[in-house]
């Protein structure tokens, strides 16, 4: 069964110098155990491919049904030496819950 | 001891709702009011402000607020805590001295925490044995010392602790990390210690969620955010806090906004990084021992926190001049909006090129089409396209191929693809690029100070 992302969490993302700092929220418990397992390091390297060009790293929170991400290399150098035309990675977030997850039933 | 205060933010960065602070002094009941202004960029642009005119170098919209909330914080005895002071938090409190004098308030003891500022000092530093490598690469401070703007270090929470002590009403910082203008008032009134780790790491990690001010009552809600109520009032959150490090998230009743286990969730993973492992001056935070308890009502419950010992030495911030950038866009409508974006684009390039102009880096994004989520932004129909924004951005340590970048922007109306607008606002003029260099150094180098200025 396919899961889209944005219908079993939320987030909020930010910068960490040239890092993107991405959370991932569950809206409930059965929700966290879904990206607890699926959003790997892999899963969201490949899904940030051409936008991540450093090590993703990822953290657990299950008291908040969370998982947190920092994406390295990925604001064009980060500050105002960025050109990007997000370059704090406000809108990191959203884009992570684009993502669609094949899951068992 | 109090049984529990009230913390109120009132910014959550300098530009941030201008009235916002004057709500929560008025819309309801609070003991502080704490407010955030400063941004890693701030404290080079208000180095230079300052460099122009030494009166200047904090937030100027500090004294513009003190005429409106004065009057009232004087009369219900809310004290404010701010680290707009920036660069020059002396001047900061000159200004709300002469503010109180204007109207007529008598008995206003304002303190001024100072000494994080370590521009001057910097040799000394360096000759006593400090480093100041980057953090992320390594490198010594040297490689960019002739081209330094502004150095900070980021103190903690005590030194605003020994301000309230010598009976300050108001406290203007430099830079102080944004959870210490939440934690100070805790320790104040609590009695809490240096050792009180668990403690501690409860205060700032209310910080954390106060510091952003409205993010954390609803503002930038990835969630269910069409559900909530009157944005155009909304509440900024308020800290209930009690000795045992107990803390409600709360806002003013009549204020719009919403506080719930969802809105507090998503701040508390704004930008930490390592959750178990979120370093202040005052202690280390972990994240992932939060319990939070939606308790209804616009009220949220945080308890359990532990913490853990500080580490022996401050951030720093250090900002250096690091050449100039430009950004100029141009909008095409349909048809075929993106493919002459996209071929506007190629003969900019290839005019910049044929002027053989030196830039470090040159990017071009289509606005209304993949700017922020560049290769995840889903494929349109070019038909279904009504407009784009191409927006092209240079960046180069010769000042002079930035300037002609800027006149190359608004040729292309005339000279390449058709049905293109707006160009209203003139040549694109370079910016400074500012660059950081973050390091640490050994707390026993630097000794924040406190000084009253009575009236």
């Amino acid at each position: 069964m396919k899961i889209k992302l944005i219908d079993i969490a939320h987030g909020r993302s930010g910068d960490k110098g040239d890092a993107g700092n991405v959370g991932v929220l569950a809206y409930n418990d059965a929700g966290y155990e879904i990206i607890k397992k699926y959003l790997t390091v892999e899963r969201v390297k490949k899904h940030f491919e051409g936008i991540c060009f450093g090590e993703v790293e990822r953290f657990e929170l299950p008291n908040l049904r969370a998982l947190n991400f920092l994406l390295h290399n990925t604001l064009g150098g980060g500050g105002t030496v960025s050109l990007k035309f997000d370059a704090q990675g406000k809108t990191l977030a959203a884009a992570m819950l684009r993502m669609e997850i094949e899951v068992e039933d | 001891m109090k049984e529990k205060i009230r913390i109120a933010s009132g910014q959550g960065f300098w530009g941030d709702l201008v009235d916002a602070p004057v709500w929560q002094v008025t819309k309801g009941d609070v003991d502080y009011l704490v407010m955030d202004y400063l941004a890693e960029v701030t404290m080079s642009i208000l180095q230079k402000q300052k460099n122009k005119n030494p009166n200047f170098g904090y937030a100027r919209d500090i004294p513009e607020l003190m005429e409106k909330i004065l009057p009232v914080i004087t009369e219900k005895n809310i004290k404010v805590i701010t680290n707009g002071g920036g660069v020059n938090p002396t001047a900061c409190a000159e200004a709300i001295i002469e503010v109180a004098q204007k109207l007529g308030i008598h008995n206003l003891k304002v303190a001024v925490v100072f000494g994080d500022d370590i521009m001057e000092d910097l040799d000394t530093i360096i000759a006593a044995g400090a480093e100041l490598k980057n953090m992320e690469t390594g490198e010594p401070i040297t490689t960019v010392k002739d081209k330094l703007l502004s150095a900070n270090v980021y103190f903690g929470a005590f030194p605003i602790v020994e301000a309230l002590e010598k009976g300050a009403d108001i406290v203007i910082t430099g830079r102080t990390t944004d959870t210490g203008l939440t934690l100070a008032p805790m320790i104040y009134e609590f009695g809490w210690k240096k050792a009180d780790y668990d403690l501690l790491s409860a205060g700032t990690i209310a910080g954390h969620i106060l510091e952003c001010g409205a993010q954390s009552t609803g503002g930038n809600f990835l969630g269910d955010w069409e559900s909530i109520e009157n944005f155009a009032q909304i509440g900024f959150p308020i800290a209930e806090a009690f000795p045992n490090g107990d803390v409600i998230i709360t806002k003013h009743e009549s204020l719009g906004g919403r506080v719930n286990f969802d809105t507090v969730a998503e701040q508390l993973l704004y930008e930490i990084g390592d959750p178990k492992n979120y370093i202040t001056p005052d202690c280390i935070a972990d994240f992932t021992s939060i319990k939070l308890e939606d308790l209804g009502n616009d009220r949220v419950k945080m308890y359990g926190v532990k913490g853990f010992p500080e580490t022996d030495t401050y951030k720093v911030s250090v900002s250096y001049e690091d050449g100039y950038s430009a950004v100029g866009s141009l909008t095409y409508s349909w048809p075929k909006a993106l493919t002459k974006a996209k071929a506007a684009d190629k003969i900019l390039r290839k005019r910049l090129e044929n002027l053989e102009l030196n830039f470090d880096e040159i990017r071009t994004d289509f606005v209304g089409y993949n700017a922020t989520h560049e290769t995840l932004a889903k494929k349109l129909d070019e038909d279904d396209i009504n407009e784009i924004t191409m927006r092209v951005a240079v960046r180069s340590h010769d000042y002079k191929s930035v300037v002609r970048f800027g006149r190359e922007i608004a040729p292309l109306i005339l000279t390449g693809p058709p049905a293109v607008t707006g160009f209203a606002g003139g040549r694109p003029k370079p910016s400074d690029v500012v660059a950081y260099w973050p390091a640490l150094l050994p707390k026993h180098l630097v000794k924040p100070e406190v000084k009253i200025m009575e009236l």
